[in-house]
């Protein structure tokens, strides 16, 4: 098992040398450089040369890109011209709250999308499912930008129930005050991830509770004298929970992309908003380290749930 | 099987209608069968003739909801048709043990095998764990497998499909079930796993004396295993009697084609040779007159009876119809011809 996930990781390298070279390519292809937007009636064209050469911009790709990938693997992404601080500290606080943001929306959206799984692959063909299906159906089709943007016009700026821009009130003091704010600034970004993002988990649940209730193996417990309530919960439920636990690394990283238009409307300070800004100020060093960083974490993600399917399944032996 | 032996099952009148575009269609067409102690009654015909889902009437697994299922089923003064969910569970296990088909699928993929077989000990017996766990390796080793503490820790997919029918057939007698039901216990199997498995069945029969109600549509497992037989035909009961009566003397022309195509050991086709066509879908089938009349075409209509009953020709031998006086196969038309008396005893 451990020698299985080593040599996964091991796999995982060439990986992200490829994904590497192509983001430091693709962001070398991008019109203007860090110092296009500097250029101002007080600061000369040899002046801004000047920067290019001492920064290493002119010389070859390949030697460009050694030496971020040098840098890099000891945790140097160099510095953010726009914030003027070094990358990899300016990520690690926004990961931080990013990290506060996920937790809460995975709770939600299992909080979710368990039940909902259960109750319309148990009550297939009911209204019940009807409805669940049609709310997964409009949570899918529906922009999500377009329900931050509601939420945050009603409940942040009208009704004003939740702050509308940050992630902890500089007011807040003690430990609990502290984690209390957080929680009041990630609460409904949160909900709203959950509500929009569970489709995916809700169907995956529910398309196993609807398969499993014919397979045979469900007759055979019926065979035995087990009452109906416990065939549900011990073969149905718990054969269809199996590959949700799995599919749990997919669900972080499809979190992650999609908290990304969440704190750009919440203004709240993470990874995602951070993207965005960079994005936005050409911060090339920040962009190419978060893409980098969003890839691995794509990597990790389904490492993890191929590592799950392994431990739950016992079919599926991953050596 | 001695006729004296204690009565296990009454069928009478049973109906199993299935629910298809609103209109219930009977899958099983009024079937009275009897199950006694110690006997091995064999269930024949095609596939489609209804023998599953009389079975699953019997163990009351049928889905109410597009499922009706009308008669007796008499079960020591209970009726077990309509039986209410909570007496039918103390039933389903204890008194009756269902083996099935494929034992790949019967069995639950992410359940140890000791844990599928001690669940049916957990709702019928008064045993703690330790003492379900003994039980469990007592039956395994009851029936054949070669190291039971080790398989009771296995999945099913770790073992062949002669081993996770063993384990079936353990799980079917954990509480050594009075009536056993095998559907098609061999089919998914090897040629030679079949006879180990046959023969274990046969073995925990005379340990426990259970009836069996053996479903195959294998004339040679009959043959070998059965007491008596009922061939089913499109949800009815063409024929039936003991094993000595239907192979000796076959009367109805069904019987009769079943065991003329029967594999010989030097063929291997396994079609009916002489008898075209199959049993038609349950929403197409016949509902008047005799409903194997179709595909015996050149017997005259005036030969099968307007509505087939049941006739006892000798006591215990039931047959569908009296086509069964004048049939006769195509290919033994020129012998008709030549003047030889058409009588029902060409079987001879
Ligand atoms: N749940 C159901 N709903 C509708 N029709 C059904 C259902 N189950 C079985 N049938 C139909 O009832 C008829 C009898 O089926 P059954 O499975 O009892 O046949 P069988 O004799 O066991 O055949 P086989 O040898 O293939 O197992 C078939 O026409 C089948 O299509
Ligand atoms: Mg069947």
């Amino acid at each position: 098992m451990w020698k299985t996930i080593l040599r996964r990781v091991i796999l995982m390298i060439p990986q992200i040398i490829i994904l590497s070279l192509f983001i430091f390519l693709l962001a070398k292809m991008m019109p203007g450089d860090p110092f296009t937007g500097l250029i101002t009636p007080n600061t000369s064209p040899s002046q801004i040369a000047k920067l290019r050469q001492e920064a290493g911009l002119n010389n070859p790709w390949y030697v460009q890109y050694v030496s971020w990938v040098g840098r890099a693997f000891h945790g140097d992404f160099g510095m953010s011209y726009a914030m003027q601080r070094p990358v990899t500290e300016i990520i690690g606080e926004r990961a931080v709250n990013t990290l506060y943001l996920a937790i809460l929306s995975v709770i939600i959206t299992y909080v979710i999308a368990i039940p909902f799984g259960v109750w319309a692959g148990r009550y297939e063909g009911t209204w019940i499912d009807t409805s669940i299906q049609f709310y997964n159906f409009i949570s899918m089709s529906t922009p999500s930008f377009v329900v931050y943007l509601l939420a945050i016009a009603a409940f942040g700026f009208g009704l004003k129930w939740f702050p509308t821009s940050g992630s902890v009130s500089v007011s807040a003091s003690g430990f609990f005050g502290i984690i209390a704010s957080r929680i009041y600034h990630i609460i409904l970004p949160s909900i709203l991830i959950g509500i929009l993002t569970n489709a995916s988990t809700v169907q995956y649940l529910r398309s196993g509770i609807v398969d499993n209730k014919l397979e045979d193996y469900v007759k055979t417990a019926r065979s035995k004298g087990v009452p109906e309530r416990v065939v549900f919960n011990r073969h149905i439920l718990r054969n269809s929970l199996l590959p949700i636990a799995a599919f749990f690394g997919n669900v972080i990283t499809g979190l992650l992309g999609g908290a990304i238009f969440a704190e750009t409307i919440f203004s709240y300070p993470g990874m995602g908003k951070l993207f965005i800004d960079s994005v936005n100020g050409r911060d090339y060093s920040v962009m190419t380290a978060l893409v980098l960083l969003y890839g691995i974490l794509t990597l990790l993600g389904n490492l993890l749930s191929d590592i799950i399917m392994s431990i739950v399944d016992p079919r599926i032996r991953i050596d | 099987m001695d006729t004296s032996d204690e009565l296990l099952l009454d069928i009478q009148h049973l109906h199993t209608a299935f629910r298809v575009h609103d209109h219930f269609y009977d899958a099983v067409d009024d079937i009275s069968l009897t199950l006694h102690k110690n006997e091995i009654l064999a269930l024949v015909g095609e596939s489609g003739s209804g023998k599953s889902t009389l079975a699953t009437s019997i163990i009351g697994l049928h889905n109410p909801r597009n499922t009706k299922v009308t008669g007796d089923i008499m079960y020591n003064e209970l009726n077990l048709v309509g039986l209410n969910e909570a007496l039918f569970n103390r039933i389903r296990g204890n008194d009756i043990g269902m083996i099935f088909q494929d034992p790949l699928s019967a069995l639950n993929p992410l359940m140890r095998i000791g844990e599928q077989i001690a669940e049916s000990l957990v709702y019928h017996t008064k045993l703690n764990e330790k003492e379900r766990e003994a039980r469990v390796l007592q039956l395994l080793e009851q029936v054949g497998i070669p190291d039971p503490p080790l398989t009771a820790h296995q999945y099913p997919h770790e073992l062949s499909g002669g081993m996770r029918q063993r384990v079936m057939i353990a799980i079917a007698i954990a509480c050594k079930p009075p009536i056993i039901i095998a559907d098609e216990p061999t089919t998914a199997l090897d040629v030679t796993i079949q006879a180990q498995i046959l023969d274990l069945l046969e073995d925990i029969q005379k340990e426990i004396g259970s009836g069996i109600l053996l479903i195959t549509h294998d004339l040679g497992v009959v043959a070998e295993t059965a007491d008596t037989v009922a061939v089913m035909y499109s949800g009815q009961i063409v024929e039936q009697g003991s094993v000595y009566q239907v192979f000796e003397h076959p009367l109805h022309p069904y019987t009769r084609s079943l065991l003329r195509s029967m594999p010989q050991a030097d063929s291997d086709d396994e079609e009916l040779h002489v008898i075209q066509g199959t049993v038609p879908s349950l929403v197409n089938m016949q509902r008047t007159g005799d409903r194997f009349a179709p595909r015996i075409p050149w017997m005259p209509a005036s030969s099968h009876e307007e509505h087939p009953v049941l006739h006892e020709v000798e006591p215990g031998h039931l047959v569908r119809c009296t086509c069964y006086k004048t049939f006769y196969f195509p290919d033994e038309k020129e012998a008709a011809a030549a003047g030889a008396p058409q009588n029902a005893n060409e079987g001879e």
